[in-house]
């Protein structure tokens, strides 16, 4: 399988997706807004549409699209100019009319906007390894670099606020992470999806982490897993990358709640 | 270690919700560099309300609110300025330990990007130590009693050197054994820091005999002074309720 140049593209890439999903979403699950990355890969829909119609980088106006669509979430959500669930809901509705619309419009309806959707393992370029490997690296950094006050953030909002922490400042950042892991994870996991890697590690972490830092870590672990088992099921069974990889996640929520149970039998 | 304390200045303010009736009304009260204020009343008298000036968090319709000769809203740094909220509740369900939680009491420290260093990793630790929890500082807060949470919540107010400590009702479904406790160890801490700490509760048994001052809320300011200085009938909670 690793013979072929196309699945160690797919491999290299989802690995980078791999940890970064869940380490962005660690953070969105935490400040209970994990279904921004659907609203945001609606909207990442209607830049790859963008794209076609303009014969540019399709990877390159998602990015442009899954950035702003999350501020945008975040601005409507914060200057409560509307409740969370409809900024959510503005935004995915107007995002998926308008990937319809630019995607009819650019005579692409076909099955190169399929892998799109759900994900490809055929379709990673060396030039879109190159742009998920540098977008990869600098979102793990900026987490890490964020990690202390996102977490202070997360903890108690209004007392980071009182010690004058910017706390829109960064949850702007963290909506633009979000919005740069989807545009990175597409072509692996598929627009449609991309959330789903973004939360159910976390999930899945949390039955069984000791502490947040744990909980990030075997998140990322979790992460990686279900890319590099999801790829290689997809490989062998000519499945969908995506589900493949979303389904191999959602496996390990089942794992890590039958440790959990197995766990406090021990300890009882 | 004595801290730098901070003062505060509330002068004739006033304040309404927007499209609210008046949350407070003509309220004065300066509290010096290092009391420790207890501030009761009411629920709904507009206790938290004067915290949230106080805090610059909102800012009074007439009138004036400053920290350190500094309009409230706008004093920096406020790195060391610490507010716990209701009985705070962590904010996430991930299983955050005690280290963790206090650490995250040093993150205004340091602007966005800014490391923690050697000299935060020691006053977190001395934070532990103070509150007692040291065999605790990796165990999931979670898993503590509601008293322990509570010391826990004190030792990440305490690793950000505050200057300011405002708690509003902090021991809100605490037993009374470990509310008392509490009011103990603020008072301790307090000796030894010398901080300035705004004591906020509907109730004010627990700290009556432990604070310097006792100011009762109830729209505008309706006693100031020493708790020993308040009628016989102020001490019923009723009253202060009614």
């Amino acid at each position: 399988m690793l013979d072929l140049e196309f699945m160690r593209l797919a491999f290299a890439a989802g690995g980078i997706v791999g940890l970064l999903a869940p380490a962005v979403g660690f953070f969105l699950v935490q400040r209970r807004m994990s279904l921004i990355g659907d609203g945001v890969g609606h909207v990442a829909f209607a830049g790859v549409a963008a794209g076609y119609l303009l014969g540019i980088s399709p990877v390159a106006t998602a990015l442009v699209a899954s950035v702003a669509a999350a501020i945008a979430i975040e601005w409507l959500r914060t200057t409560q100019r509307a409740a969370g669930d409809q900024a959510l809901a503005l935004i995915f509705y107007t995002g998926i009319a308008a990937g319809v619309v630019l995607i009819s419009a650019a005579g692409a309806l076909n099955a190169n906007l399929f892998a799109f959707l759900f994900g490809s393992i055929l379709t990673v370029t060396g030039d879109d390894l190159r742009l998920v490997a540098i977008l990869g690296v600098a979102g793990l950094v900026t987490i890490a670099f964020l990690y202390r006050r996102l977490l202070a953030v997360s903890l108690d909002e209004e007392s980071a606020r009182v010690s004058g922490m910017p706390v829109g400042l960064l949850n702007v950042l963290l909506a633009g992470l979000a919005g740069v892991t989807i545009a990175v994870s597409m072509r692996i996991v598929g627009i449609l999806l991309i959330a789903a890697l973004m939360v159910l590690p976390v999930i899945a972490a949390s039955r069984i982490a000791w502490s947040v830092a744990s909980a990030i870590a075997i998140s990322m672990v979790i992460g990686v897993a279900s890319v590099g088992i999801g790829l290689t099921l997809a490989y062998y069974f000519d499945l969908a990358p995506g589900g493949a990889i979303v389904l191999v996640a959602a496996g390990s929520f089942v794992l890590t709640s039958g440790a959990r149970l197995a766990l406090q039998v021990a300890e009882a | 270690m004595p801290l730098r304390a901070l003062d505060v200045q509330l002068e004739h303010v006033s304040f309404a919700y927007p499209g609210g009736a008046e949350a407070l009304s003509d309220v004065t009260m300066h509290v010096e560099p290092g009391e420790f204020v207890a501030i009761a009343g009411p629920n709904g008298g507009g206790k938290t309300t004067l915290v949230r000036i106080v805090l610059g968090l909102e800012r009074p319709r007439a009138g004036r609110a400053e920290l350190g000769g500094v309009p409230a809203y706008r004093y920096r740094p406020r790195a060391r300025i610490v507010y716990l909220a209701q009985r705070a509740q962590l904010g996430i369900e991930a299983p955050a330990t005690v280290r963790e939680v206090v650490t995250a009491g040093r993150a205004a420290a340091h602007g966005l990007f800014g490391r923690l260093d050697e000299r935060d990793r020691e006053l977190v630790a001395e934070a532990i130590e103070r509150v007692g929890l040291t065999q605790y500082a990796r165990t999931s807060l979670a898993r503590l009693s509601g008293g322990q949470q509570q010391r826990a919540f004190i030792a990440k107010a305490l690793a950000a050197e505050p200057e300011l400590l405002v708690l509003d009702e902090p021991t809100t479904g605490v037993d009374v054994d470990a509310q008392e406790a509490f009011a103990e160890l603020l008072a301790e801490l307090h000796r030894e820091t010398g901080t300035t700490i705004l004591y906020v509760s509907h109730e004010f048994g627990a700290v009556e005999s432990l604070v310097d001052r006792l100011v009762l809320v109830r729209r505008s300011i309706v006693f100031d002074g020493p708790p020993s200085d308040l009628a016989a009938g102020w001490h019923d909670p009723s009253h202060a309720h009614a």
